[in-house]
């Protein structure tokens, strides 16, 4: 019973995992990478600062896994899934990073646990620790919803990423350069559909503009300035999300303007997701994200 | 097509269409094909591609809770590719005649059936690396073979299926095989969900040869190249010695080798609850279809409103 596709049932025991490109049992997202940090930089201050931008990406792209399986249509399916992965692999980094910079910032596991950093500091951290904005965390809602978290997350996100692509840390600047090509993809995908549900029919127009009410306020908190990121725009690793200010209105006013959309007029929320101050929504995400690996802290995975 | 010819012209068709299948060559999209074995592909390739669309849900609900955020990577790439592999078959259904929202139509309706292995639900994160094992294992058994079917569209279409398939299953063994050397919590759960999946797993094959309603013909149109009982137990002898590597134990106390035949014996599934669960009466036939319903419910808006942007488009660009 062979046949010219036997072969894919070869392997599966005592085989050279060489013959993945990058083997099976890699651990660290940062191996082979130069992680020296840049003279004259607090490293405190860059591990905070490598959270703010990783959990940011890590809490969107826990809520766009949610999306999973329940897509208007399977290329919507596919389109949220890459998105949720591109995102993820940025955290990724980002929190490896974080816990290189300062291993203090990692929490307590059993002696001999085998929890690598990034799964520390995803998986055991409270919700006070986490730096990331809101508008990552809200519940997830209509269609409507995710294209607007999105268009507003990522328009942000990649002008940051773009000036952060000049950052003295070598990580940071190679994370940068590697996301503002995902992201640009992200920042497409979303603008597109806000322009087709905004033109669409009358519902598809409502729905939209009553999720764009709803999230506006969350929206200044991606271009306010943290005392770290001043800090460190200052030392030329970080960016100050103030300077993107100008371009990140600009991109949501075009978006806005050909969509046929008028720009909402609601104020900020107060507090912020950079500081500890995070949503009631946002313990739920926690709870789900974190009980299997808080229920085996020495687990191996 | 078969409506347009003369009873004469339908014989010479017929004949290039049975040399073509003895030849093992591909019918393709054009050719003429009797209807029955466009009905036999369409009930197929359609119930493949439900299968795949159905089965992103029960993985799917681990990927917010997986353990590390590798896995979790893994695991979304994995069911990612899973609505992959259902739109490259609901395309290929698309070649005979049948359009997406039509399959998706009776597949809501209970009309189409989904692969059974998916009304079973997933406990524990072990799940996970056991079905990309044990349930991915058996698909592609089934699954490798039709990677030489007859009709060309389909063939296509399992090769790079298969390829991803058999990626999908060693990460999944590979999952089982780092939580064996984990905590013994974690053993245990690798156990304990291998109990629960190797029965439903061995009855993917579908029912003995001997009771198989649709087989003959489709081994004779070379739509299905081996018997279901030929590849059950093609994938218990291959299954084996991966249970003994990973350190686990395989829940039939019939199950042995028999030196005479060269191959394992082993226990016959529990055909009353297959049939009971192709029937609709499993654990989560109810709950998959609710989902998938509430899915294609809660989209209606949105594919409206992208066929009214595209149409509005269209005529903006004509004018």
């Amino acid at each position: 019973m062979s046949d010219e596709h036997g072969g894919i049932f070869d392997g599966l025991i005592g085989a050279e995992s060489a013959q993945w490109a990058f083997g099976t049992d890699f651990e660290d997202p940062l191996a082979g990478v130069d992680t020296t940090v840049p003279d004259g930089v607090d490293h405190t201050e860059l591990a905070e600062y490598c959270l703010m931008l990783g959990d940011d990406a890590l809490i969107m792209s826990q809520r766009l896994t949610e999306w999973c399986s329940r897509a208007p249509d399977l290329e919507e399916d596919i389109a949220l899934a890459n998105i949720a992965l591109d995102l993820l692999g940025q955290a990724r980094l980002l929190l490896a990073r974080a816990a290189a910079a300062d291993p203090g910032l990692l929490p307590a596991l059993p002696e001999g646990s085998p929890v690598p950093a990034e799964d520390a500091l995803a998986f055991f951290r409270d919700a006070g620790q986490f730096r990331n904005v809101r508008l990552a965390e809200v519940a997830n809602g209509d269609f409507g919803h995710v294209v607007v978290r999105l268009l507003l997350f990522s328009v942000a996100r990649l002008a940051l990423l773009e000036r952060l692509r000049a950052s003295s840390d070598t990580v940071l600047a190679a994370v940068a350069a590697k996301g503002v090509k995902e992201v640009t993809y992200h920042r497409d995908w979303a603008a597109r559909w806000f322009l087709t549900l905004a033109q669409g029919t009358e519902e598809s127009c409502h729905r939209v503009v009553t999720a764009l009410s709803a999230l506006w306020p969350l929206q200044p908190e991606l271009v306010a300035t943290h005392p770290v990121e001043l800090s460190l725009a200052r030392a030329g690793v970080g960016v100050d999300p103030a300077t993107t200010r100008g371009e990140v209105d600009a991109v949501l006013d075009q978006v806005l303007a050909v969509s046929g959309v008028a720009r909402p007029d609601h104020p900020p929320l107060e507090g912020g997701g950079r500081t500890g101050t995070h949503t009631e929504d946002f313990a739920d995400l926690l709870a789900e994200m974190q009980m299997v690996a808080r229920a085996h802290p020495s687990g191996r995975w | 097509m078969t409506t347009a010819a003369e009873p004469e012209a339908e014989e010479r068709l017929r004949a290039a269409f049975e040399a073509t299948i003895a030849r093992n060559d591909r019918i393709e999209p054009r050719d003429w094909m009797p209807d029955a074995y466009r009905r036999t592909l369409v009930r197929q390739i359609a119930q493949h591609a439900h299968s795949e669309i159905i089965g992103m849900q029960p993985e799917g609900e681990w990927i917010g809770r997986a353990p590390s955020l590798r896995r979790k990577a893994i695991l979304l790439a994995k069911v990612q590719d899973e609505a992959g592999h259902g739109l490259y078959l609901y395309s290929a259904c698309e070649t005979l005649g049948v359009s997406r929202a039509e399959l998706t139509g009776l597949l809501l309706a209970g009309k189409q059936k989904y692969s059974s292995i998916f009304n079973y639900p997933t406990l524990s994160y072990a799940d996970v690396g056991t079905i990309g094992w044990l349930v991915d294992g058996a698909a592609i058994c089934n699954q490798v073979p039709l990677c030489r079917t007859s009709y060309g569209p389909y063939g296509r279409a399992m090769i790079r299926i298969c390829k991803e398939e058999s990626f999908h299953q060693r990460q999944g063994y590979e999952l089982l095989m780092t939580m064996m050397r984990g905590t013994d919590a974690q053993r245990a759960m690798v156990q304990e969900s291998v109990d629960r999946f190797w029965w439903p797993a061995l009855m993917m094959f579908g029912p003995p040869d001997a009771e198989s309603t649709n087989s003959a013909r489709s081994m004779a149109w070379g739509v299905k190249r081996n018997s279901n009982d030929e590849l059950r137990q093609r994938f218990v002898d291959m299954t084996v010695p991966q249970a003994d590597a990973l350190g686990v134990t395989l829940p039939d106390p019939d199950l042995r080798w028999n030196d005479e035949r060269g191959h394992h014996d082993f226990g016959e599934p529990d055909w009353a609850e297959f049939a009971a669960v192709v029937r609709g009466d499993g654990p989560c036939n109810a709950q998959r279809l609710r989902h998938r319903q509430a899915a294609h419910d809660d989209g209606a808006w949105v594919r409206e409103a992208a066929s009214a942007f595209a149409s509005r488009s269209a005529q903006a660009g004509a004018r």
